[in-house]
């Protein structure tokens, strides 16, 4: 029984009984997550410190400008990418009963055209290549290679699926298919571009102005919907009860969260250009939208969280547990938050100001980050067929990475609130009250603290990889399928 | 096949299904979620009801409030502009030497002019007008090349400096690279150097320089360096520089003026507004 | 509601789309689609979108290499180009913003940080010196700036023989660039960083900002591309035409 319970020692289900069963493409994923993790917090780091110190910046290729890019690209579609796909793979395997449609080529050719994608990309940036749009900076060439390979992706995914030996499609799974395909069709729309030359990188957006700035962001706003959460909500249906070996909380409300997240999410883009030259009556639909986006997130929540009932004293012993509850938590607040600032009148404080990058961090940081955790130390044992090397480095990852959370979001939204109230102040004869470069003066200490909180994300990071490194490169065990199976049974 | 069992835990029923172990209840949705769920799309219908939002491809619902952005902003201004409008009023229509002699105006445009100073000028006259050693002149002292009193200030601010406003104020140093040669460029900075110490008032004449500023400089800088408004000459016998009093910096002066420019501000800035600045600026110190 | 489940989960028609995946794929398909549809066509076709001002015309061939540096170097991660309908923002910043000032921006630039100052109305507010110094060194006329240092872009020439090409692309996505503008790309990216010969652009391009920006008449560099870029933003419509007012008022 404390066996079974033990997250040092949980043994691979039998994988015997899966036919195909594609393991080593889920292993290349989970280290191309881990290394694009600490990739791209090393990167957020470094951006961090640019703002707190700019005489940082050297030449032309290591300016804030041309960084930022690299960290979001970095983090959303490299870890947090490889730890879609990764998971995903994991996951619809186990729950339809089946190997990969495909065969291990086409697998092979994702795992390696989704690296040379990113590599591409992030390259470019340092070179200043780069659209601007927001989360879709790769040009045009990288983009065509992005659609082969999220196609591939697709055929990969639904091919599986459809050979299930599973009457029903599991709840992970629904998430999944939707984010796969939404991203698909936010991917194409917004990066429609003229080339100036097929030889050259440069192109130009199919649209402009007004209209290209409410596609814009409804890519960005739905890559947020369903690349970070949709596709994690997926990942959540699947390791936390696994992880607490708990039935799933409520199906009914699985279904209801499930369409009511999807269809809401699209319309709710406007509210990244409140107030702005965009027509009223699209942003009055941006912020209709987010408030009724509320509950269908919180949905999701509740699954996630209620599914621990009868297994709440495991969060003390269980580390592994804790992220992956502690990440649903933070999911309730950032999507409690989102719609907040989605009311006209908070973002009208919010918007421009760091509070929007405290809002995105307690998100990231919160709830991606923490989930992709949780599945990566759930699966590498597991993949590996190899305790994990230390639980109590797991402990420290997890208290180290929750005080960078807290500094670096009380921080943003200490320095964000008071930039927005800044900017606004009148003195009492009706006068602004502050230079724009007062503001600045004034964020450099919160920016001090940014980096202090991202320096000890990174070392949490990097505690995780010492830890799987170490547990790849114990011996094997040999489970026998006996011992095997009260870990599996839930 | 689907076979429906009781969780010992909640005892709930399950679905039935299973998926690698993973079980779901069948536990109804939570009613406080039904409700705020519901609640939530209420308040946004009202919402889309109350502002503008439908579209048709032809008209825009404008929302029962009739309700704009732009409209709110134009209710603030004018509530702002009726708090400071009587001050503002009042500023415009008395004449520039007198508002600082009535303490509210004067009071009310230092503090006005204090915040677009900080916001327009600063970048290039320094947060409290202390200028940038040699790229931006200081504006607290009492050294003026296009005056000091307020009607040359504001004339000053209005229409900015060799910029392409008609009004601009216009004045133009001749590059000397080209018509001196290197000694003679020498010589006459030397000389210049000695016009703002009154101890060298006797010996300077007898230096070479001197005849060379006599003949090529002086008719814009004054024969003693006291410089002339009308050519927008700046004085050179006060020890106070624009781009700097090193032997470098006047040299390449002298070699190829800097000819600064300083924008206009006739359509950024409203009357008011320019007279809180030219009252502001004239405060800093150096007003005549 | 009945509780602890009733038969067929209590949602017996899910069930037919959960052990189907084209019908799962295709109503996911449906359901997002619609949201995007219903906000997105009608903001091509709505006329009052975009209101129609005078004064709004494509960027000269300087100007948009400029605007490229500025995409390459990741200027809209700090800077906004979008002042909002606030009494604060308009006091800071001038009249806000209106959707023609962006209708030839391929892609639009508006930004969704502001770590420094919004730029859309900054053309003019400054001297091409200053700006020359400011992009060399923020710190030497700015001392609590946290911008980087561009001095590099003083020493990059524009690939001038690339523009017509530049331009053809931009005309292709629906710039009205003409044939002469085309044609003469080159010539009047020289014109406007040395400030000679300018009759032409000026017709082809009113309000063009001319002079030798970057100290270097004989060049033109990349330098000269951003400030000539800079010095144009937001100062093609005149905001004092009452005409406008009433037009913006919407
Ligand atoms: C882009 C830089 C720049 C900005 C912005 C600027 N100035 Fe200037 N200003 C200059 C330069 C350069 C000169 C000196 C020009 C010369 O050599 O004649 C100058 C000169 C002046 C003078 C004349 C000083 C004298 O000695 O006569 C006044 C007064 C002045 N500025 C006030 C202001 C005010 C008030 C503002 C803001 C509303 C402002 N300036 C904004 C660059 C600037
Ligand atoms: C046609 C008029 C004219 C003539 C002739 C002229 N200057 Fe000037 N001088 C100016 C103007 C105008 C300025 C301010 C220019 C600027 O802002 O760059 C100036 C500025 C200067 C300065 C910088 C002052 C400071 O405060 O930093 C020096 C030094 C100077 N002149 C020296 C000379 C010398 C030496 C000669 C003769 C060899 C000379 N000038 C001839 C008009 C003239
Ligand atoms: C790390 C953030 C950052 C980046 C990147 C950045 N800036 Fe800035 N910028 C600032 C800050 C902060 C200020 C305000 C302080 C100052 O004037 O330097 C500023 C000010 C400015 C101003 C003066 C605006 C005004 O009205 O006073 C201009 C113009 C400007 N930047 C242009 C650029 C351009 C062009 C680029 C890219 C090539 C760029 N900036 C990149 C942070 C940045
Ligand atoms: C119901 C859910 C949510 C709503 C309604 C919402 C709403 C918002 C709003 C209003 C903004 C500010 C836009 C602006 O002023 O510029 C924002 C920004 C952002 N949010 Fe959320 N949010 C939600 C959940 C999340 C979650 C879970 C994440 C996760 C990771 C997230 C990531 C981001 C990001 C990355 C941005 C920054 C976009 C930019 O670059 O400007 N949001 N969100
Ligand atoms: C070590 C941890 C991290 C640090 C120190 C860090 C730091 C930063 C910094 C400094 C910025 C720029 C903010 C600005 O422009 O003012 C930023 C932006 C951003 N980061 Fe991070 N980051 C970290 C981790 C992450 C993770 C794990 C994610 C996502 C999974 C993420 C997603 C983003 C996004 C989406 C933005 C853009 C926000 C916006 O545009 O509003 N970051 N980060
Ligand atoms: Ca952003
Ligand atoms: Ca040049
Ligand atoms: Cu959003």
């Amino acid at each position: 029984m404390n066996n079974a319970h033990s997250p040092t020692f949980s043994p691979a289900l039998a994988a015997g009984s899966i036919p195909g069963l594609n393991e080593a493409i889920v292993r290349r994923f989970t280290l191309a997550t881990i290394i694009w993790a600490l990739f791209g917090f090393a990167a957020g780091t470094w951006v961090a410190l640019l703002l707190a110190f700019p005489q940082l910046n050297i030449g032309l290729e290591g300016t804030f400008g041309r960084l930022r890019p690299v960290h979001t690209t970095g983090v959303i579609l490299g870890f947090a990418g490889n730890a879609l796909i990764g998971t995903s793979l994991y996951v619809v395997q186990r729950t339809c009963m089946v190997g990969l449609w495909g065969g291990r080529r086409l697998a092979d050719f994702l795992f390696w055209g989704y690296q040379a994608f990113l590599v591409i990309a992030i390259t470019g940036y340092v070179l200043g290549i780069t659209q601007s749009r927001e989360y879709a900076e790769p040009e045009w060439y990288a983009d065509l290679l992005l659609l082969v390979v999220w196609v591939t992706y697709a055929a990969i995914f639904a091919g599986t699926i459809a050979r299930r030996r599973e009457p029903h499609i599991y709840v992970a799974n629904w998430f999944y298919l939707a984010f796969i395909i939404t991203v698909a069709v936010l991917h194409i729309v917004n990066n429609l571009a003229m080339p100036v030359s097929f030889a050259g990188t440069k192109s130009y957006s199919a649209f402009s102005g007004v209209q290209d700035a409410l596609i814009q962001w409804w890519y960005g706003h739905n890559m947020v919907g369903f690349f970070l959460t949709a596709g994690f909500i997926g990942i959540m249906y699947y390791f936390v009860p696994k992880q607490a070996e708990r039935p799933i909380y409520s199906y009914r409300l699985s279904i209801v969260h499930f369409w009511a997240l999807i269809f809401l999410y699209i319309w709710a883009g406007p509210h990244h250009l409140h107030f702005t030259a965009l027509p009223d009556w699209t942003q009055t639909l941006g912020m209709a939208f987010s408030i009724m986006l509320w509950m269908p997130s919180w949905g999701g929540m509740i699954n996630g969280i209620m599914t621990l009932s009868g297994a709440w004293g495991r969060l003390r012993t269980d580390p592994i547990l804790r992220f992956l509850v502690v990440a649903v938590a933070f999911y309730g607040m950032a999507t409690f938050e989102g719609p907040l600032m989605a009311l006209k009148s908070v973002n009208a404080l919010s918007h421009y100001t760091d509070w929007t990058v405290g809002h995105v961090h307690s998100g990231a940081l919160g709830w991606v980050a923490f989930i992709a955790f949780g599945a990566l130390y759930f699966m590498v044992p597991r993949l590996w067929r190899r305790p994990l090397w230390s639980v109590r480095l797991v402990e420290w990852h997890f208290w180290i990475a929750s005080l960078a959370i807290v500094l670096y979001i009380t921080a943003m939204w200490v320095s964000g609130i008071t930039q927005g109230l800044m900017w606004r102040a009148y003195d009492a004869l009706g006068f602004l009250q502050y230079s724009f470069a007062d503001s600045v003066a004034m964020l450099h200490p919160y920016y001090v603290i940014r980096a202090l909180g991202g320096v000890l994300y990174l070392t949490g990071g990097i505690l995780m990889t010492v830890n799987i490194i170490m547990t790849i490169r114990q011996p094997a065990v040999r489970v026998p399928k006996v011992a095997a199976a009260p870990a599996v049974t839930a | 096949m689907a076979q429906r069992e009781r969780d010992p835990v909640t005892g709930r029923l399950t679905t039935g299904h299973e998926w690698d172990g993973i079980k779901e209840l069948a536990t109804p949705i939570p009613g406080w979620w039904i409700t705020v769920f519901l609640i939530s799309i209420a308040v946004a219908l009202l919402y889309l009801w109350l502002y503008p939002s439908f579209a048709t491809t032809k008209s825009l619902e404008p929302g029962v409030l009739g309700w704009s952005s732009r409209q709110e902003l134009r209710d603030e201004q004018a509530m702002a502009a009726a708090a400071q409008g009587p001050l503002r009023n009042r500023l415009v229509a008395t004449p520039l030497e007198e508002a600082g002699a009535d303490e509210t105006l004067r009071r009310f445009a230092q503090a006005g002019g204090r915040a677009l100073f900080n916001e327009n000028c600063a970048a290039c006259h320094g947060v409290g007008g202390g200028g940038q050693q040699g790229q931006f002149p200081a504006l607290l002292d009492d050294d003026w090349l296009w005056g000091g009193k307020q009607a040359d200030i504001i004339q000053t601010i209005r229409h900015g400096i060799r910029n392409e406003d008609a009004d601009s104020r216009q004045s133009a140093m001749p590059a000397f690279a080209d018509t001196l040669s290197k000694d003679q460029i020498a010589q006459v900075t030397d000389y210049v150097l000695t016009l703002s110490d009154a101890s060298k008032a006797d010996s300077r004449t007898s230096l070479p320089g001197a005849a060379i500023f006599k003949e090529n400089c002086a008719a814009c800088h004054g024969d003693a360096g006291e410089g002339g408004r009308d050519m927008g000459g700046p004085r050179l016998n006060d020890a106070i520089w624009l781009y700097g009093g090193s032997r470098d910096a006047i040299m390449r002066q002298i070699n190829n003026p800097r000819m600064g420019v300083m924008p206009s501000f006739a359509t950024r800035l409203d009357e008011a507004s320019l007279r809180m600045l030219t009252l502001y600026v004239h405060g800093l110190g150096g007003g005549e | 509601m009945a509780n602890q489940g009733t038969p067929n989960h209590g949602t017996p028609n899910h069930g037919t789309i959960e052990r189907s995946l084209p019908l799962l794929s295709l109503l996911s398909l449906l359901v997002i689609a619609i949201g995007g549809l219903v906000e997105i066509v009608p903001l091509f076709r709505i006329e009052s979108t975009v209101e129609k001002v005078a004064g709004i015309r494509p960027y000269s061939p300087l100007e948009q290499m400029g605007r490229n540096i500025y995409t390459r170097e990741g200027c809209y991660t700090c800077h906004s180009q979008m002042i909002r309908p606030f009494r604060d923002e308009v006091d800071r910043y001038g009249h806000y913003s209106i959707a023609a000032e962006s209708m030839y921006d391929h892609p639009f630039l508006w930004g969704s940080k502001r770590t420094g100052p919004d730029l859309a109305r900054v053309g003019l507010k400054y001297s091409n010196a200053w700006h020359l110094a400011h992009m060399e060194d923020p710190r030497s006329v700015v001392p609590v700036s946290i911008m980087p240092a561009y001095r590099q872009l003083k020493d990059r020439d524009i690939d001038l023989d690339s523009l017509p090409a530049h331009l053809t692309a931009l005309r292709k996505v629906g710039v009205p660039y003409t044939d002469t503008q085309i044609k003469q790309a080159i010539a009047d990216a020289k014109a406007q960083a040395s400030g000679v010969d300018t009759e032409g652009l000026l017709a082809r391009y009113p309000k063009a900002r001319l002079g030798d920006f970057d100290g270097q008449p004989d060049r033109v560099t990349e330098m000269d591309a951003i400030i000539a870029y800079l010095q144009v933003l937001g100062t093609l419509v005149d905001f004092r035409d009452a005409r406008l007012e009433k037009g913006a008022a919407k």
